[in-house]
């Protein structure tokens, strides 16, 4: 007597998954799913143990706090990898898409550790530092201190209020852009897309005065 | 720092295919297992690229999820 294979699951896009994605979706919707479930946690814990150790030379704390991190993210990531598993669409393993959502919670929890830690301070007079950090010394030639002059005239007129608040805070100030998403009860893409708006329009402001050519086009 | 005279030009400048964080985070994952298989991410997803090119964090996630899933396969062998 033959017998059928079993189905090769399919993700939510209707593609063939590979075979140990396959196996990783069977068992989360099988009847062994708590043994699963404990060895997914048990890789995203490693993943997010892997990447806080990644990053832990260029933090300002470590030890117990990076465990802290790794354990919350690690139960936050399986959290969000079961709400969404149906979602799966199988455009990468299954394991590097659960794995995305470890280290996204890591890099989301330092950026909070910081701002809860250090908070934002905006120093104002921020903008003395500014053309140190675009490579200009004392002895930089007229056109360019003209051109950061221009630049803080653009800043001071051309940009919304938000807009100025978050490239003072990321630009001027050095803010990690994740500890400004937390002070600002944001998300990364929205702060992301403001200062994206704010450098176009700036550019095209020192443009039009002259300061640099015209944006390329690609 | 930047230490070139074009480097606030540079920084100024914008990739209008950029797509932001929310999308290209969506596909960052095919874009780490293209690169792990020997493919071209870039010009498969130039739109993911431009991003990772412009964002610091993106980027640095980037890094993370490529050493996490090269960690997992040299542990499973």
């Amino acid at each position: 007597m033959t017998r059928c294979r079993p189905a090769v699951p399919q993700s939510a896009g209707g593609s063939d998954l590979d075979e140990e994605s396959a196996a990783w979706l069977r068992a989360l919707r099988g009847e062994r799913r708590e043994a699963a479930v404990a060895r997914l946690r048990a890789r995203l814990l490693g993943v997010a143990r892997g990447e806080v150790n990644r990053r832990a030379g260029m933090l300002p704390f470590g030890g117990s706090e990076l465990d802290d991190i790794a354990e919350q993210a690690a139960s936050d990531a399986l959290v969000a990898v079961l709400a969404k598993v149906d979602g799966f669409r199988g455009e990468s393993r299954f394991t590097t898409w659960a794995s995305k959502f470890a280290i996204l919670e890591v890099s989301s929890k330092i950026g909070r550790h910081f701002w809860q830690r250090d908070g934002v301070r905006l120093d104002p007079n921020a903008w003395d530092r500014l053309p140190a950090r675009f490579g200009l010394g004392p002895d930089s030639g007229v056109e360019w201190r003209q051109m950061i002059l221009a630049l803080r005239r653009a800043v001071d007129e051309v940009l919304s209020d938000r807009q100025r608040r978050i490239f003072e805070a990321i630009v001027l100030n050095e803010v990690p852009l994740d500890v400004l998403v937390v002070e600002l009860d944001s998300n990364r893409n929205a702060i992301y897309k403001a200062l994206f708006d704010a450098r176009r329009k700036l550019r095209a402001e020192l443009a039009a005065n002259g300061y640099m050519g015209p944006e390329p086009r690609t | 720092m930047m230490s070139d005279p074009n480097a606030l030009e540079r920084f100024l400048a914008t990739d209008p295919v950029d797509p932001g964080c929310a999308k290209a985070l969506e596909m960052l994952d095919a874009y780490v297992d293209t690169l792990l298989a020997g493919g071209d991410p870039e010009k498969r997803f130039p739109d993911v690229a431009a991003h990772l090119r412009d964002c610091g964090p993106c980027s640095e996630d980037f890094e993370g999820l490529v050493a996490a899933v090269r960690r997992g396969r040299e542990a499973a062998g």
